[in-house]
């Protein structure tokens, strides 16, 4: 469905690349991550305003905190496509591992009063046994049947985290990690580079995971259980443990994920563990493009960009002076999301990444008469 | 014996509730492979349509008597044409895409509840109903609450309707071959497109009719009612076997009992998980479901 891209983009760098100095532009052209990891590092230090984007002068901490938030859910997003666009697996329950890696740590913290360091082992450690687990008896079901199975379980983990059993979860209030058993360097304003530079950390692990893991042998199968699963058990090769190991490896990726929200929020929220949640992961990926190297990543960022965007849009005078028809959609960024979901599954087949391609191939038709 | 009844009886009205909802998830998911993420905004729809209806906003309904009835026709009305809507604005267009079909019913699935909580705010609202099915009546001891009845009796003919439909009628014969072998059906001429119609508007009115007379179980309506009923009627349609009818009927009464007796019988709240546990177990022992039918 959504493979090609990849492919398709590494052989238009190579066929490109004809003459001597062109060659040499197409050798710099592949070091962009690079340089755009190297601004978001030092993004911190510098106090350049971005107007219309964030509200406050790059390197403040309210903009560090909405970019470290972007950063984070680029990942997440990046680390839910390796079941999505890498394995063909429409896991609904993700939420439930972000929230497991977030709570386990926070609990580990609260109740045991374990050292920070050793809590965040334990409560990755938890996130994955926690996949490893569920993972194992949702995969006994497969294609649509596999979603509804993780959703079940997902909001069955919603429920107990709501239901707050003996006091541990705080129920709709969430909890709040204790400021006095964290580094100090992780807590206060002052130190909002820090989360944010754990972020970027967290971000540059997954897509280095991702891109591993997608170009090993067990990532050539899962591409082959994408394409056609079938296929895949008559070469002789045991599907189950594959799907296994690709939805333990997003498990563990989406604890991690929870371990740095909680660093950045200072607390683990009910709201992280709802189907919703979920359900916002896969806009994400949706909307970059799923199976595609930068889409999940660009998605995540623009989702929650536009989120933070959407709120106060809803809240903002203009919206309030509009007529009823008008006003009472617009106030809902529910509302204007799932619009904006649907309207680009239908118009935006592949997402974002596929775009520059597709209006490519588009103005190639039209010069060469070709319709 | 008058606990034990009325949580049977609670649990069968609750099931009945969940068979509504996934007797159309089933067929839908059966004849197109569409998991309707949309479904229980459809169940909302008719909720909403009732409630506004029975309010006194349309004229000759009321909370009670005809007027109720007509009410509940015209929920159950609007969230058939909503779902017959979604299947040729949403659903259609990308007719050889499944996944993105599954994809585009969860973004209607998060719009239609933010929509109806932007109309009418996002706190529950009281839901009118007659007289007649506020009260209780004596069974064996307990003082069971009509509405239960109603539920049951409401499932009870949309099973049979439905049966009646897919095993005597012609386009309900289209429909079962659809699910069993949709290329061969369409390679032997029948438009299948217009079974996918008919199914969701099928699907659509079972969800309203469901949400219609849910606001009595409930006592109340709320935006959020829909989407989380759906998560049971998901649980419900993996355990009857996808696309079976009878599997989900089955399954709906079961999981309604199992989720009141253990939230009777143990904490408050454990009942949900008990529903999950046993699907888990289920899925251990036969991945297939109770009717065995492919996942």
């Amino acid at each position: 469905m959504s493979t090609a891209t990849d492919t398709s983009d590494r052989t238009a760098g190579r066929t490109t690349a004809g003459p001597a100095p062109a060659a040499g532009r197409a050798r710099l052209l592949r070091w962009w991550p690079a340089a755009v990891l190297l601004v978001l590092a030092v993004a911190p230090f510098s106090a350049v305003p971005v107007p219309g984007l964030l509200d406050g002068p790059l390197g403040s901490a309210g903009s560090l905190q909405l970019l470290a938030t972007c950063l984070l859910f680029g990942a997440l997003a990046t680390g839910y496509d390796l079941l999505l666009g890498r394995t063909g697996l429409l896991s609904f329950g993700h939420a439930l591992y972000f929230a497991a890696g977030s709570y386990a740590t926070n609990l580990f913290l609260l109740e045991a009063g374990l050292p920070f360091a050793l809590a965040t082992v334990l409560g990755l450690l938890s996130g994955i046994a926690l996949a490893l687990v569920l993972g194992s008896v949702s995969l006994r079901v497969t294609g649509i049947g596999f979603s509804m199975v993780t959703l079940a379980f997902a909001q069955a983990g919603s429920i107990l985290v709501s239901r707050n059993p003996g006091g541990v979860t705080g129920g709709e209030e969430g909890r709040a990690a204790p400021s006095e058993l964290l580094p100090s360097s992780l807590v206060g304003i002052d130190n909002t580079a820090n989360l944010y530079w754990i972020a970027l950390a967290y971000l540059v692990l997954t897509l280095g995971v991702v891109h591993w893991a997608v170009r090993s042998p067990t990532g050539r199968v899962w591409e082959g259980i994408k394409e056609n699963e079938r296929r895949v058990e008559v070469l002789g090769l045991k599907p189950y443990g594959f799907k296994l190991t690709a939805f333990v490896v997003a498990g563990a990726l989406a604890a991690l994920g929870g371990i740095v929200h909680l660093l950045l929020t200072g607390g683990s929220t009910p709201q992280t563990t709802t189907s919703d949640f979920t359900l916002s992961l896969l806009v994400m990926v949706v909307l970059g493009g799923s199976g595609t190297r930068w889409g999940p990543l660009v998605g995540g960022i623009l989702y929650t960009w536009a989120d933070h965007r959407l709120g106060d849009l809803a809240g903002s005078g203009a919206v309030a002076d509009l007529p009823a028809v008008l006003r009472v959609p617009l106030s809902q960024p529910l509302f204007l999301l799932g619009v904006v979901f649907v309207a680009v599954v239908h118009l935006l087949p592949g997402g974002l990444a596929r775009l520059p391609s597709r209006l490519r191939g588009a103005s190639n038709r039209k010069e060469t008469g070709v319709s | 014996m008058s606990t034990l009844v009325l949580l049977t009886m609670t649990g069968l009205g609750l099931g009945a509730l969940y068979f509504l909802v996934a007797s159309g998830l089933s067929l839908i998911f059966g004849l197109m492979d569409v998991l309707n993420f949309a479904h229980g905004a459809l169940l909302s729809i008719g909720a909403y349509g009732t409630w506004w209806a029975a309010s006194g906003n349309l004229p000759g309904a009321g909370p009670g008597g005809a007027g109720f009835v007509l009410a509940v026709l015209f929920g159950t009305a609007v969230g058939t044409v909503a779902a017959v809507l979604l299947e040729l604005a949403v659903v259609r267009p990308l007719y050889t895409r499944p996944r993105e079909q599954v994809l585009a019913t969860v973004g209607v699935g998060l719009a239609v509840p933010a929509l109806l909580s932007g109309i009418w705010g996002s706190d529950a609202h009281p839901f009118p109903g007659p007289e007649a099915l506020s009260g209780t009546f004596g069974l064996l001891g307990a003082q069971v609450p009509v509405n239960r009845l109603v539920l049951v009796g409401a499932a009870v003919v949309v099973l049979v309707a439905l049966r009646l439909f897919l095993g005597r009628t012609r386009h309900g014969l289209v429909v079962r071959a659809g699910v069993e072998d949709r290329a061969m059906v369409t390679a032997l001429g029948i438009d299948v497109r217009k079974a996918f119609t008919l199914v969701f508007a099928i699907g659509g009115c079972a969800a309203a009719l469901g949400g219609a007379i849910g606001g009595l179980y409930f006592g109340s309506v709320d935006p959020r009612q829909g989407t989380s009923l759906l998560i049971f009627a998901f649980v419900v349609v993996v355990t009857g076997g996808m696309g079976s009818v009878t599997g989900a009927a089955v399954a709906s009464v079961v999981i309604g009992l199992v989720q009141q007796f253990a939230n009777y019988y143990t904490a408050a709240g454990l009942g949900d998980l008990a529903v999950v546990v046993l699907l888990a177990v289920l899925l251990l022992i036969r991945p297939r479901g109770l009717t065995g039918r492919l996942a």
